[in-house]
């Protein structure tokens, strides 16, 4: 396990360093000048030189990046946002919420919905249940998430007024200059993306879960407990479903981790003020200091959550040890 | 009457090519404390003559008549909950392969536990006595700490004990085991075979020995039944049959047995494939393999007829006594020479 760890803590550091070296590259590639953008339209050439100054816009690419990386060590800080100035850190403390909770609660609603779907296609696989969710699944894989939300939002939200169109509302009461808040109008405005996850990463999983569970039925060891006088019951749920859920938790980490990084259609949609938005609206405006913040934010997601999902196989699986 | 007694057992499924007769009209009896060996290639139907006896045959895509008369009750059509009773209770089953047998993420005294508690009405602390007990009688050292792995920290030959384990622990009256050395290493099955014959003893059991290993056979049955096809095509006493084999394709299995004596660059074996179960060929399955093939045996299917030798002795062959007492004549001659050489 300690072994598992360090080893594990040294590709999370490499990683790292490579998705913020690629952003920085990236951004450099790009034909654009920062410096401009910032001092505005009727700056002079002389303000151009003193915001590239103040910004360190002055100084070779590799130069930029270790002032980066010593002010994210060293202080923690991930810059100023080069529009809003704005601290970067403040402003994903502010967006990463609204994304976790789209992804969470979205999870949660694509898991309650694929896992009993896709266990009851295994058992009767061509019945009527069957078909009808892989039409479901059809549907769920080739829709756009765009489609899909927009017409929710007109049919649900607009036209039957049962949900809002779009928007956000905080979970925690109290924040200052927000028109909404509270658990309920949060879950009020989250129903609608969440009902986009849930057909969008639904669909898939069916797939998934009806092919690990007729996979997991075929196996040795289920016929083992049928003739020890198991019932169906019990073979499938001591014997086949913690065997056919192991392949399903990496992917679901994988999934959460990637998600977490910005959920950028369905966030664009809806209005919320989430982390896929934020890098969508800081890349329109070059703001390199905000899109590098939410990559390392995403990329520690992604890292966090690979690294919880292999705790979690070991866990389920004695067959692997962590070593 | 006997404690199993199987009567013209039918077994098809259903495919997307077309329905695949897998048994038809095996019937037998097995008395109790004897031994039944079943031999025959892979496809003859053997396998899945036992799991329809076991009602272990998926529903959904196969059809099942005949009789299967367990103790007296009739098992074919009968309930799923009253073969759950009898389901590793009253039979045990052992499974070929037992590196895929037993449950990867659940301790072998949980699987061992689980047989006991689905059957009896006893504490978990009491079934974990059991298990051990029984994991000391099938030899696996330090029975008390072990019982607490997993599967995967065993050896092919332990987990296989541990399926005889969990066949044995309700004290069942037959146990079929399902070519249970197969999976094995040479040394090791010797080892199995000796354990399950001390067991049959001393737990007074029936055993049904599927294999395709007419040595296992002669080692431990006391009858035998040869299948081809999903029909069988020859049974008999264990001596009677090493005696006087009746038909083409045991004596191809008796010649393909190997001899410690012969030393040949490769053993003899039966030329061909099994036969299609989808598209069986007409007359006797056999013919296309035989080596003494006549015009009436890609027509008609030879009808099952006792033997000259032995009680309850049968077999299927359109060749004559004659024929068949030369030619059986002849190539025991054969082997003994080369026994001899």
């Amino acid at each position: 396990m300690g072994y598992f760890l360090i080893r594990r803590i040294f590709w999370a550091i490499f990683l790292f360093f490579v998705a913020t070296i690629v952003t920085y590259l990236i951004f450099f590639v790009i034909p654009s000048d920062p410096a401009k953008l910032i001092a505005g339209r009727n700056a002079n050439a002389q303000d151009v030189a003193r915001v590239a100054r103040f910004y360190h816009l002055n100084i070779p690419v590799w130069q930029q990046y270790w002032i980066f990386l010593w002010n994210l060590i060293h202080k923690g800080s991930l810059g100023t946002s080069y529009i809003t100035r704005q601290s970067v850190r403040w402003m994903i403390g502010q967006d990463a919420p609204v994304t976790a909770s789209l992804v969470f609660g979205g999870a949660v609603f694509w898991l309650s919905l694929s896992i009993p779907i896709g266990i009851l296609s295994a058992l009767r696989p061509r019945s009527l249940m069957d078909r009808a969710s892989m039409t479901f699944v059809l549907i769920g894989i080739s829709a756009h998430p765009v489609w899909i939300g927009l017409i929710l939002s007109f049919a649900i939200g607009y036209k039957l007024h049962l949900t809002p169109i779009a928007g956000y509302c905080n979970f925690f009461t109290g924040n200052a200059g927000a028109s909404c808040s509270g658990p309920i109008q949060w879950a009020y405005h989250m129903i609608l993306p969440w009902i986009v996850f849930m057909i969008l990463f639904a669909a898939l999983y069916v797939r998934l879960i009806r092919a690990n569970v007729m996979e997991t039925m075929s196996e040795d060891y289920v016929r083992t407990a049928r003739a020890k006088g198991a019932s169906e019951r019990r073979v499938m749920i001591q014997h086949v479903l913690r065997n056919s859920m192991l392949p399903i938790v990496t992917i679901l980490g994988m999934d959460i981790g990637l998600a977490l990084g910005g959920a950028i259609f369905t966030e664009q949609i809806f209005n919320l003020p989430g982390l896929g938005r934020q890098i969508i609206q800081s890349y329109s405006v070059f703001d390199l200091p905000v899109i590098a913040g939410v990559i390392c934010f995403a990329t520690m997601a992604v890292i966090v959550f690979n690294f919880i999902v292999d705790v979690a196989y070991a866990f389920l699986d004695p067959r692997i040890r962590l070593t | 009457m006997a404690l199993l007694e199987v009567k013209d057992l039918q077994t098809s499924f259903r495919t997307d090519d077309g329905v695949v007769k897998a048994v038809s009209g095996v019937s037998f009896e097995l008395d109790r404390g004897r031994t039944l060996g079943v031999v025959g290639e892979s496809g003859s139907g053997k396998s899945v003559t036992f799991l329809s006896v076991m009602g272990l045959v998926e529903k959904r895509n196969s059809i099942v008549s005949g009789s299967v008369m367990f103790d007296g009750r009739e098992l074919l059509g009968a309930s799923t909950s009253e073969l759950r009773k009898i389901r590793g209770s009253r039979i045990g089953m052992i499974f070929q392969d037992p590196m895929t047998s037993l449950n990867p993420v659940k301790r072998i005294g949980w699987q061992l536990e689980e047989t006991v508690l689905l059957h009896n009405d006893v504490t978990r602390k009491e079934a974990r006595k059991r298990a051990i007990d029984l994991l000391k009688e099938v030899e696996i050292p330090r029975a008390d700490q072990r019982v607490d792995d997993y599967p995967h920290q065993f050896s092919g030959g332990m987990r296989q004990r541990v399926m005889i384990a969990m066949a044995l622990i309700n004290n069942p009256e037959v146990v079929i085991a399902d070519e249970p050395t197969t999976a094995l290493d040479v040394t090791t099955q010797a080892q199995i075979l000796k354990l399950m014959q001390r067991l049959q003893e001393e737990h007074e059991m029936a055993i049904v020995m599927i294999t395709h290993d007419l040595g296992v056979v002669a080692e431990l049955a006391d009858d035998v039944l040869v299948m081809y096809g999903g029909r069988v095509v020859e049974q008999a006493k264990v001596d009677d049959l090493f005696v006087k084999p009746e038909m083409p394709y045991t004596w191809g299995l008796l010649g393909s047995l190997p001899r410690p004596n012969v030393i040949t660059t490769r053993l003899e074996q039966i030329p061909g494939q099994p036969p299609s179960l989808l598209h069986p060929p007409p007359g006797c399955a056999f013919h296309p393999r035989c080596e003494f093939v006549m015009n009436e045996c890609r027509v008609e299917l030879p009808e099952l007829r006792p033997s000259t030798v032995g009680e309850n002795h049968e077999f299927r062959c359109h060749l004559d006594e004659e024929a068949r007492a030369r030619i059986w004549a002849r190539k025991r001659a054969a082997m003994m020479a080369e026994d001899a050489a």
